[in-house]
Protein backbone atom coordinates (compact mmCIF):
# COMPACT_ATOMS: atom_id res chain seq x y z
CA UNK A 1 0.00 0.00 0.00
CA UNK A 2 1.50 3.28 -1.05
CA UNK A 3 1.67 6.30 1.20
CA UNK A 4 -0.99 8.16 -0.77
CA UNK A 5 -3.37 5.18 -0.61
CA UNK A 6 -2.99 5.08 3.14
CA UNK A 7 -3.85 8.74 3.41
CA UNK A 8 -6.88 8.30 1.17
CA UNK A 9 -8.18 5.61 3.54
CA UNK A 10 -7.50 7.82 6.57
CA UNK A 11 -9.23 10.74 4.94
CA UNK A 12 -12.28 8.56 4.39
CA UNK A 13 -12.30 7.59 8.07
CA UNK A 14 -12.03 11.22 9.15
CA UNK A 15 -14.81 12.34 6.83
CA UNK A 16 -17.11 9.61 8.13
CA UNK A 17 -16.28 10.81 11.63
CA UNK A 18 -17.20 14.38 10.74
CA UNK A 19 -20.52 13.25 9.30
CA UNK A 20 -21.40 11.52 12.55
CA UNK A 21 -20.51 14.65 14.51
CA UNK A 22 -22.67 16.74 12.23
CA UNK A 23 -25.65 14.44 12.80
CA UNK A 24 -25.10 14.54 16.54
CA UNK A 25 -24.92 18.32 16.54
CA UNK A 26 -28.31 18.55 14.86
CA UNK A 27 -30.02 16.39 17.48
CA UNK A 28 -28.23 18.18 20.31
CA UNK A 29 -29.49 21.51 18.99
CA UNK A 30 -33.06 20.22 19.13
CA UNK A 31 -32.44 18.95 22.66
CA UNK A 32 -31.14 22.34 23.72
CA UNK A 33 -34.30 23.92 22.37
CA UNK A 34 -36.50 21.57 24.42
CA UNK A 35 -34.35 22.15 27.50
CA UNK A 36 -34.84 25.90 27.14
CA UNK A 37 -38.58 25.43 26.90
CA UNK A 38 -38.67 23.36 30.07
CA UNK A 39 -36.51 25.90 31.84
CA UNK A 40 -38.82 28.75 30.85
CA UNK A 41 -41.73 26.74 32.16
CA UNK A 42 -40.11 25.99 35.51
CA UNK A 43 -38.74 29.51 35.87
CA UNK A 44 -42.36 30.52 36.46
CA UNK A 45 -42.11 29.41 40.08
CA UNK A 46 -39.89 32.35 40.93
CA UNK A 47 -42.69 34.81 40.27
CA UNK A 48 -45.02 35.65 43.11
CA UNK A 49 -48.04 33.98 41.61
CA UNK A 50 -46.02 31.00 40.46
CA UNK A 51 -45.98 29.40 43.90
CA UNK A 52 -49.62 28.53 43.72
CA UNK A 53 -49.63 26.31 40.68
CA UNK A 54 -46.36 24.46 41.06
CA UNK A 55 -48.03 21.06 40.51
CA UNK A 56 -49.52 22.30 37.25
CA UNK A 57 -46.16 23.55 36.00
CA UNK A 58 -44.55 20.26 36.94
CA UNK A 59 -47.24 18.42 35.07
CA UNK A 60 -46.52 20.43 31.94
CA UNK A 61 -42.76 19.98 32.31
CA UNK A 62 -43.20 16.24 32.56
CA UNK A 63 -45.00 16.30 29.23
CA UNK A 64 -42.04 18.11 27.69
CA UNK A 65 -39.73 15.38 28.93
CA UNK A 66 -41.58 13.09 26.55
CA UNK A 67 -40.07 15.12 23.69
CA UNK A 68 -36.67 14.83 25.35
CA UNK A 69 -37.01 11.06 25.42
CA UNK A 70 -37.75 10.82 21.71
CA UNK A 71 -34.90 13.19 20.91
CA UNK A 72 -32.45 11.19 23.02
CA UNK A 73 -33.77 8.07 21.36
CA UNK A 74 -32.80 9.48 17.97
CA UNK A 75 -29.42 10.62 19.32
CA UNK A 76 -28.66 6.99 20.20
CA UNK A 77 -29.03 5.97 16.59
CA UNK A 78 -26.49 8.51 15.33
CA UNK A 79 -23.31 6.75 16.47
CA UNK A 80 -22.07 3.26 17.35
CA UNK A 81 -23.29 2.30 20.82
CA UNK A 82 -19.83 1.42 22.14
CA UNK A 83 -18.35 4.82 21.30
CA UNK A 84 -20.26 6.91 23.82
CA UNK A 85 -17.22 8.69 25.20
CA UNK A 86 -15.82 9.42 21.80
CA UNK A 87 -18.61 11.92 21.15
CA UNK A 88 -19.43 12.67 24.77
CA UNK A 89 -18.37 16.31 24.55
CA UNK A 90 -21.15 17.08 22.11
CA UNK A 91 -24.03 16.31 24.46
CA UNK A 92 -22.32 16.70 27.80
CA UNK A 93 -23.57 20.23 28.38
CA UNK A 94 -27.16 19.62 27.36
CA UNK A 95 -27.32 16.41 29.36
CA UNK A 96 -26.16 18.23 32.50
CA UNK A 97 -28.83 20.83 31.87
CA UNK A 98 -31.49 18.14 31.48
CA UNK A 99 -30.34 16.49 34.71
CA UNK A 100 -30.74 19.83 36.44
CA UNK A 101 -34.24 20.29 35.00
CA UNK A 102 -35.30 16.80 36.01
CA UNK A 103 -33.84 17.31 39.49
CA UNK A 104 -35.59 20.66 39.84
CA UNK A 105 -38.85 19.12 38.72
CA UNK A 106 -38.56 16.28 41.21
CA UNK A 107 -37.57 18.68 43.95
CA UNK A 108 -40.62 20.87 43.33
CA UNK A 109 -42.85 17.82 43.38
CA UNK A 110 -41.51 15.94 46.35
CA UNK A 111 -38.69 18.05 47.87
CA UNK A 112 -36.24 15.17 47.56
CA UNK A 113 -33.07 14.71 45.56
CA UNK A 114 -33.68 12.78 42.41
CA UNK A 115 -31.62 9.60 42.23
CA UNK A 116 -29.39 8.85 39.31
CA UNK A 117 -31.65 5.97 38.30
CA UNK A 118 -34.73 8.20 38.40
CA UNK A 119 -33.11 10.84 36.16
CA UNK A 120 -32.12 8.14 33.72
CA UNK A 121 -35.69 6.96 33.69
CA UNK A 122 -37.11 10.46 33.15
CA UNK A 123 -34.71 10.94 30.24
CA UNK A 124 -35.31 7.46 28.89
CA UNK A 125 -31.65 6.41 29.11
CA UNK A 126 -29.67 3.90 31.15
CA UNK A 127 -28.08 4.44 34.55
CA UNK A 128 -24.97 2.37 33.98
CA UNK A 129 -22.63 2.05 31.07
CA UNK A 130 -23.05 -1.64 30.33
CA UNK A 131 -26.57 -1.28 29.06
CA UNK A 132 -26.20 1.39 26.40
CA UNK A 133 -26.55 5.16 26.24
CA UNK A 134 -26.13 6.14 29.85
CA UNK A 135 -25.89 9.03 32.24
CA UNK A 136 -22.30 9.66 33.28
CA UNK A 137 -21.90 10.14 37.01
CA UNK A 138 -20.05 13.43 36.64
CA UNK A 139 -22.82 14.83 34.47
CA UNK A 140 -25.36 13.80 37.08
CA UNK A 141 -23.40 15.51 39.86
CA UNK A 142 -22.96 18.66 37.76
CA UNK A 143 -26.69 18.82 37.18
CA UNK A 144 -27.31 18.46 40.90
CA UNK A 145 -24.93 21.35 41.63
CA UNK A 146 -26.89 23.56 39.24
CA UNK A 147 -29.98 22.64 41.21
CA UNK A 148 -28.31 23.98 44.36
CA UNK A 149 -27.86 27.46 42.92
CA UNK A 150 -31.40 27.45 41.57
CA UNK A 151 -32.69 26.58 45.03
CA UNK A 152 -30.70 29.41 46.59
CA UNK A 153 -32.55 31.72 44.24
CA UNK A 154 -35.84 30.04 45.02
CA UNK A 155 -35.28 30.58 48.75
CA UNK A 156 -34.91 34.32 48.23
CA UNK A 157 -37.93 34.57 45.97
CA UNK A 158 -40.17 32.47 48.16
CA UNK A 159 -39.57 34.93 51.02
CA UNK A 160 -40.59 37.76 48.70
CA UNK A 161 -43.72 35.83 47.83
CA UNK A 162 -44.51 35.43 51.52
CA UNK A 163 -43.71 31.73 51.78
CA UNK A 164 -41.54 31.69 54.90
CA UNK A 165 -41.49 27.95 55.43
CA UNK A 166 -39.84 26.99 52.15
CA UNK A 167 -36.39 28.49 52.84
CA UNK A 168 -36.12 26.37 55.98
CA UNK A 169 -36.88 23.22 54.06
CA UNK A 170 -34.47 24.24 51.31
CA UNK A 171 -31.81 24.87 53.94
CA UNK A 172 -32.14 21.35 55.33
CA UNK A 173 -32.00 19.92 51.85
CA UNK A 174 -28.94 21.91 50.78
CA UNK A 175 -27.11 21.04 53.97
CA UNK A 176 -27.61 17.37 53.33
CA UNK A 177 -26.46 17.84 49.75
CA UNK A 178 -23.37 19.67 50.97
CA UNK A 179 -22.54 16.82 53.35
CA UNK A 180 -22.99 14.41 50.49
CA UNK A 181 -20.60 16.28 48.23
CA UNK A 182 -18.06 16.52 51.00
CA UNK A 183 -17.77 12.74 50.88
CA UNK A 184 -16.41 12.91 47.35
CA UNK A 185 -12.73 13.17 46.50
CA UNK A 186 -12.96 15.39 43.48
CA UNK A 187 -10.18 15.83 41.02
CA UNK A 188 -9.12 19.26 39.86
CA UNK A 189 -11.56 19.38 36.97
CA UNK A 190 -14.73 21.16 35.93
CA UNK A 191 -16.81 19.29 38.49
CA UNK A 192 -14.52 20.51 41.28
CA UNK A 193 -14.95 24.06 40.05
CA UNK A 194 -18.71 23.72 40.11
CA UNK A 195 -18.54 22.16 43.56
CA UNK A 196 -16.53 25.12 44.83
CA UNK A 197 -19.58 27.25 44.08
CA UNK A 198 -21.81 25.17 46.33
CA UNK A 199 -20.61 26.87 49.50
CA UNK A 200 -21.85 30.22 48.24
CA UNK A 201 -25.30 28.75 47.67
CA UNK A 202 -25.23 27.28 51.17
CA UNK A 203 -24.17 30.65 52.54
CA UNK A 204 -26.92 32.48 50.67
CA UNK A 205 -29.60 30.18 52.02
CA UNK A 206 -28.21 30.45 55.55
CA UNK A 207 -28.48 34.20 55.30
CA UNK A 208 -32.10 33.94 54.26
CA UNK A 209 -32.84 31.62 57.19
CA UNK A 210 -31.01 34.04 59.50
CA UNK A 211 -33.04 36.99 58.28
CA UNK A 212 -36.23 35.07 58.85
CA UNK A 213 -35.33 33.87 62.32
CA UNK A 214 -34.20 37.22 63.77
CA UNK A 215 -37.55 38.64 62.74
CA UNK A 216 -39.44 35.76 64.22
CA UNK A 217 -40.77 34.87 60.81
CA UNK A 218 -39.41 31.34 60.89
CA UNK A 219 -41.43 30.48 64.03
CA UNK A 220 -44.51 31.85 62.41
CA UNK A 221 -43.76 29.70 59.39
CA UNK A 222 -43.36 26.50 61.41
CA UNK A 223 -46.55 27.18 63.30
CA UNK A 224 -48.55 27.86 60.18
CA UNK A 225 -46.98 24.90 58.41
CA UNK A 226 -47.87 22.73 61.40
CA UNK A 227 -51.38 24.12 61.28
CA UNK A 228 -51.74 23.20 57.65
CA UNK A 229 -50.83 19.64 58.30
CA UNK B 1 -5.12 18.94 45.32
CA UNK B 2 -8.55 18.29 46.68
CA UNK B 3 -7.30 17.01 50.01
CA UNK B 4 -5.62 20.30 50.79
CA UNK B 5 -8.67 22.18 49.74
CA UNK B 6 -10.92 20.19 52.00
CA UNK B 7 -8.72 20.77 54.96
CA UNK B 8 -8.56 24.49 54.27
CA UNK B 9 -12.29 24.65 53.98
CA UNK B 10 -12.70 23.14 57.42
CA UNK B 11 -10.24 25.63 58.86
CA UNK B 12 -12.01 28.59 57.32
CA UNK B 13 -15.48 27.49 58.19
CA UNK B 14 -15.33 25.86 61.59
CA UNK B 15 -19.06 26.38 61.91
CA UNK B 16 -19.47 23.78 59.20
CA UNK B 17 -19.08 21.01 61.73
CA UNK B 18 -21.39 22.68 64.17
CA UNK B 19 -23.95 22.99 61.46
CA UNK B 20 -23.76 19.29 60.80
CA UNK B 21 -24.49 18.58 64.42
CA UNK B 22 -27.25 21.11 64.55
CA UNK B 23 -28.99 19.99 61.40
CA UNK B 24 -30.03 16.44 61.50
CA UNK B 25 -28.01 15.17 58.55
CA UNK B 26 -28.50 11.50 58.96
CA UNK B 27 -25.33 9.66 57.86
CA UNK B 28 -27.39 6.70 56.72
CA UNK B 29 -30.05 8.59 54.79
CA UNK B 30 -30.79 7.62 51.22
CA UNK B 31 -28.91 10.64 49.93
CA UNK B 32 -25.81 9.95 51.97
CA UNK B 33 -25.81 6.29 50.99
CA UNK B 34 -25.94 7.13 47.32
CA UNK B 35 -23.16 9.70 47.69
CA UNK B 36 -21.03 7.07 49.39
CA UNK B 37 -21.46 4.88 46.32
CA UNK B 38 -20.61 7.88 44.11
CA UNK B 39 -17.42 8.33 46.10
CA UNK B 40 -16.46 4.75 45.42
CA UNK B 41 -17.28 5.02 41.74
CA UNK B 42 -15.36 8.26 41.23
CA UNK B 43 -12.34 7.02 43.19
CA UNK B 44 -12.20 3.83 41.13
CA UNK B 45 -12.36 5.84 37.93
CA UNK B 46 -9.67 8.32 39.02
CA UNK B 47 -7.37 5.52 40.16
CA UNK B 48 -7.64 3.79 36.82
CA UNK B 49 -6.96 7.07 35.05
CA UNK B 50 -3.83 7.67 37.12
CA UNK B 51 -2.54 4.17 36.46
CA UNK B 52 -3.04 4.73 32.74
CA UNK B 53 -1.24 8.09 32.85
CA UNK B 54 1.71 6.41 34.49
CA UNK B 55 1.78 3.65 31.89
CA UNK B 56 1.53 6.25 29.14
CA UNK B 57 4.51 8.13 30.53
CA UNK B 58 6.56 4.95 30.70
CA UNK B 59 5.62 4.18 27.10
CA UNK B 60 6.65 7.69 26.05
CA UNK B 61 10.04 7.49 27.75
CA UNK B 62 10.88 4.06 26.38
CA UNK B 63 9.78 5.03 22.87
CA UNK B 64 11.91 8.18 22.98
CA UNK B 65 14.92 6.10 23.99
CA UNK B 66 14.27 3.74 21.12
CA UNK B 67 14.26 6.69 18.73
CA UNK B 68 17.57 7.97 20.11
CA UNK B 69 19.00 4.51 19.68
CA UNK B 70 17.82 4.35 16.08
CA UNK B 71 19.47 7.67 15.33
CA UNK B 72 22.77 6.03 16.06
CA UNK B 73 22.02 3.49 13.35
CA UNK B 74 23.27 5.55 10.42
CA UNK B 75 26.70 6.21 11.88
CA UNK B 76 27.23 2.85 13.53
CA UNK B 77 29.05 0.09 11.72
CA UNK B 78 27.00 -2.59 13.53
CA UNK B 79 23.63 -1.64 12.08
CA UNK B 80 21.97 -4.99 12.48
CA UNK B 81 22.82 -5.06 16.17
CA UNK B 82 21.16 -1.70 16.76
CA UNK B 83 18.04 -2.78 14.93
CA UNK B 84 17.82 -5.89 17.08
CA UNK B 85 18.32 -3.86 20.21
CA UNK B 86 15.54 -1.50 19.16
CA UNK B 87 13.29 -4.48 18.58
CA UNK B 88 13.92 -5.63 22.15
CA UNK B 89 13.11 -2.16 23.43
CA UNK B 90 9.90 -1.99 21.41
CA UNK B 91 8.88 -5.37 22.78
CA UNK B 92 9.22 -3.92 26.26
CA UNK B 93 7.03 -1.01 25.19
CA UNK B 94 4.47 -3.43 23.83
CA UNK B 95 4.37 -5.22 27.17
CA UNK B 96 3.40 -1.89 28.73
CA UNK B 97 0.75 -1.42 26.08
CA UNK B 98 -0.56 -4.84 26.94
CA UNK B 99 -1.04 -3.62 30.52
CA UNK B 100 -2.95 -0.65 29.13
CA UNK B 101 -5.13 -3.02 27.12
CA UNK B 102 -5.78 -5.05 30.25
CA UNK B 103 -6.77 -1.94 32.18
CA UNK B 104 -9.14 -0.97 29.41
CA UNK B 105 -10.79 -4.36 29.07
CA UNK B 106 -14.54 -3.92 29.31
CA UNK B 107 -14.19 -0.13 29.37
CA UNK B 108 -14.96 2.45 26.76
CA UNK B 109 -11.49 3.21 25.41
CA UNK B 110 -12.35 6.82 24.64
CA UNK B 111 -13.25 7.52 28.23
CA UNK B 112 -9.56 7.20 29.12
CA UNK B 113 -8.17 8.20 25.78
CA UNK B 114 -6.66 11.44 27.04
CA UNK B 115 -4.57 9.48 29.53
CA UNK B 116 -2.93 7.19 27.01
CA UNK B 117 -2.92 9.22 23.80
CA UNK B 118 0.56 10.81 24.26
CA UNK B 119 2.15 7.43 24.90
CA UNK B 120 0.51 5.86 21.90
CA UNK B 121 1.62 8.70 19.62
CA UNK B 122 5.18 8.33 20.77
CA UNK B 123 4.98 4.58 20.21
CA UNK B 124 3.68 5.13 16.67
CA UNK B 125 6.61 7.45 16.08
CA UNK B 126 9.16 4.92 17.33
CA UNK B 127 7.71 1.92 15.57
CA UNK B 128 7.26 3.73 12.25
CA UNK B 129 10.81 5.09 12.46
CA UNK B 130 12.17 1.61 12.90
CA UNK B 131 9.95 0.35 10.11
CA UNK B 132 11.21 3.08 7.83
CA UNK B 133 14.86 2.29 8.52
CA UNK B 134 14.17 -1.35 7.75
CA UNK B 135 11.96 -1.10 4.71
CA UNK B 136 12.13 2.54 3.53
CA UNK B 137 8.33 2.74 3.58
CA UNK B 138 5.52 3.88 5.83
CA UNK B 139 3.96 1.46 8.27
CA UNK B 140 0.16 1.27 8.08
CA UNK B 141 -2.31 1.56 10.97
CA UNK B 142 -3.36 -2.02 10.43
CA UNK B 143 0.24 -3.20 10.73
CA UNK B 144 0.66 -1.32 14.02
CA UNK B 145 -2.60 -2.63 15.43
CA UNK B 146 -1.70 -6.16 14.44
CA UNK B 147 1.35 -5.96 16.68
CA UNK B 148 -0.84 -4.75 19.53
CA UNK B 149 -2.90 -7.92 19.81
CA UNK B 150 -1.75 -9.90 22.78
CA UNK B 151 -2.49 -13.47 23.64
CA UNK B 152 -2.75 -14.40 27.27
CA UNK B 153 0.50 -15.93 28.46
CA UNK B 154 -0.66 -17.42 31.70
CA UNK B 155 -3.90 -18.95 30.63
CA UNK B 156 -4.73 -20.56 33.95
CA UNK B 157 -4.46 -17.41 35.95
CA UNK B 158 -6.79 -15.56 33.66
CA UNK B 159 -9.40 -18.27 33.69
CA UNK B 160 -9.42 -18.02 37.45
CA UNK B 161 -9.74 -14.29 37.65
CA UNK B 162 -12.23 -13.82 34.88
CA UNK B 163 -14.02 -17.12 35.34
CA UNK B 164 -17.45 -15.52 35.28
CA UNK B 165 -16.97 -13.64 32.04
CA UNK B 166 -14.55 -15.86 30.16
CA UNK B 167 -17.25 -17.39 28.03
CA UNK B 168 -17.61 -14.35 25.86
CA UNK B 169 -14.10 -12.93 26.38
CA UNK B 170 -11.41 -14.51 24.26
CA UNK B 171 -8.05 -14.92 25.96
CA UNK B 172 -6.54 -12.02 24.19
CA UNK B 173 -6.28 -8.31 24.59
CA UNK B 174 -5.92 -5.85 21.86
CA UNK B 175 -5.55 -2.14 21.65
CA UNK B 176 -6.35 -0.11 18.62
CA UNK B 177 -4.40 2.98 17.77
CA UNK B 178 -6.95 5.52 16.57
CA UNK B 179 -6.47 7.10 13.14
CA UNK B 180 -5.84 10.47 14.76
CA UNK B 181 -3.16 9.10 17.10
CA UNK B 182 -1.58 7.44 14.09
CA UNK B 183 -1.56 10.66 12.08
CA UNK B 184 -0.05 12.63 14.93
CA UNK B 185 2.59 9.97 15.42
CA UNK B 186 3.46 10.01 11.74
CA UNK B 187 3.69 13.80 11.81
CA UNK B 188 6.24 13.47 14.62
CA UNK B 189 8.08 10.86 12.59
CA UNK B 190 8.81 13.43 9.90
CA UNK B 191 10.75 15.48 12.45
CA UNK B 192 12.90 12.45 13.19
CA UNK B 193 13.43 11.84 9.48
CA UNK B 194 14.58 15.40 9.04
CA UNK B 195 17.14 14.89 11.80
CA UNK B 196 18.22 11.65 10.17
CA UNK B 197 18.66 13.45 6.87
CA UNK B 198 20.87 16.19 8.25
CA UNK B 199 23.01 13.81 10.28
CA UNK B 200 23.43 11.43 7.36
CA UNK B 201 24.83 14.31 5.32
CA UNK B 202 27.26 14.86 8.15
CA UNK B 203 28.34 11.27 7.73
CA UNK B 204 29.03 11.81 4.05
CA UNK B 205 26.00 9.84 2.97
CA UNK B 206 24.80 11.41 -0.28
CA UNK B 207 21.92 9.08 -1.21
CA UNK B 208 19.83 9.05 1.96
CA UNK B 209 18.84 12.74 1.84
CA UNK B 210 17.31 12.31 -1.60
CA UNK B 211 15.43 9.21 -0.53
CA UNK B 212 14.19 11.03 2.55
CA UNK B 213 13.04 14.09 0.68
CA UNK B 214 11.09 11.82 -1.65
CA UNK B 215 9.45 10.07 1.28
CA UNK B 216 8.74 13.25 3.22
CA UNK B 217 7.14 14.80 0.17
CA UNK B 218 4.77 11.85 -0.07
CA UNK B 219 3.78 12.23 3.55
CA UNK B 220 3.38 15.96 3.16
CA UNK B 221 1.12 15.42 0.15
CA UNK B 222 -0.90 12.99 2.25
CA UNK B 223 -1.33 15.52 5.03
CA UNK B 224 -2.35 18.28 2.64
CA UNK B 225 -4.88 15.86 1.17
CA UNK B 226 -6.41 15.48 4.62
CA UNK B 227 -6.15 19.21 5.21
CA UNK B 228 -8.66 20.43 7.74
CA UNK B 229 -10.84 17.32 7.65
CA UNK B 230 -8.97 16.08 10.66
CA UNK B 231 -9.01 17.52 14.14
CA UNK B 232 -7.25 20.70 15.13
CA UNK B 233 -4.05 18.99 16.36
CA UNK B 234 -3.44 17.51 12.94
CA UNK B 235 -3.58 20.84 11.14
CA UNK B 236 -1.28 22.29 13.80
CA UNK B 237 1.35 19.67 13.04
CA UNK B 238 1.12 20.44 9.36
CA UNK B 239 3.03 23.66 9.93
CA UNK B 240 5.99 21.91 11.57
CA UNK B 241 5.88 19.28 8.88
CA UNK B 242 6.24 21.95 6.25
CA UNK B 243 9.35 23.29 7.97
CA UNK B 244 10.91 19.83 8.24
CA UNK B 245 10.27 19.27 4.56
CA UNK B 246 11.82 22.63 3.68
CA UNK B 247 14.98 21.77 5.59
CA UNK B 248 15.33 18.44 3.83
CA UNK B 249 14.65 19.97 0.43
CA UNK B 250 17.20 22.69 1.07
CA UNK B 251 19.71 20.05 2.08
CA UNK B 252 19.15 18.20 -1.19
CA UNK B 253 19.43 21.45 -3.12
CA UNK B 254 22.76 22.27 -1.53
CA UNK B 255 23.99 18.77 -2.18
CA UNK B 256 23.11 19.05 -5.84
CA UNK B 257 24.56 22.52 -6.34
CA UNK B 258 27.70 22.27 -4.31
CA UNK B 259 28.14 18.54 -3.97
CA UNK B 260 30.19 18.44 -7.13
CA UNK B 261 32.62 21.12 -6.02
CA UNK B 262 33.07 20.51 -2.29
CA UNK B 263 34.95 17.47 -1.07
CA UNK B 264 32.66 15.10 0.83
CA UNK B 265 34.34 15.51 4.17
CA UNK B 266 33.63 19.23 4.17
CA UNK B 267 29.91 18.91 3.53
CA UNK B 268 29.28 18.62 7.23
CA UNK B 269 30.51 22.20 7.72
CA UNK B 270 28.23 23.52 5.00
CA UNK B 271 25.23 21.96 6.68
CA UNK B 272 26.00 22.98 10.20
CA UNK B 273 25.80 26.64 9.17
CA UNK B 274 22.82 26.00 6.93
CA UNK B 275 20.72 24.37 9.64
CA UNK B 276 21.56 27.09 12.15
CA UNK B 277 20.19 29.61 9.73
CA UNK B 278 16.92 27.74 9.42
CA UNK B 279 16.65 27.35 13.17
CA UNK B 280 16.97 31.06 13.61
CA UNK B 281 14.20 31.68 11.15
CA UNK B 282 12.04 29.30 13.05
CA UNK B 283 12.45 31.28 16.24
CA UNK B 284 10.98 34.29 14.57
Amino acid sequence: MSVSDMFIVLQGVLTADQDIREEIRKVVQALEQTAREILTLLQGVHQGAGFQDIPKKCQKAREHFGTVRTQLESLKTKFPADQYYRFHEHWRFVLQRLVFLAAFLVYLESETLVTREAVAEILGIEADRERGFHLDIEDYLSGVLTLASELARLAVNSVTAGDYARPLRISTFINELDSGFRLLNLKNDSLRKRYDGLKYDVKKIEEVVYDLSIRGLSKEATVSAGGEK
Amino acid sequence: GSGGFRKRKHDNFPHGQRRDEKENVNPSSALMTSFKSFQLELDTRHDKYERLVKLSRDITIESKRTIFLLHRFASAPNGEEILNESEVKLDAVRRKIKQVAQELMGEDMYQFHRAISPGLQEYVEAVSFQYFIRTRSLISVEEINKQLTFAAEDREETTNTTSNSHDQEPHAWSLKVTPVDYLLGVADLTGELMRLCISSVGNGDIDTPFELSQFLRQIYDGFTFIGNTGPYEVSKKLYTLKQSLAKVENACYTLKVRGSEIPKHMLADVFSTKTELIDQEECL
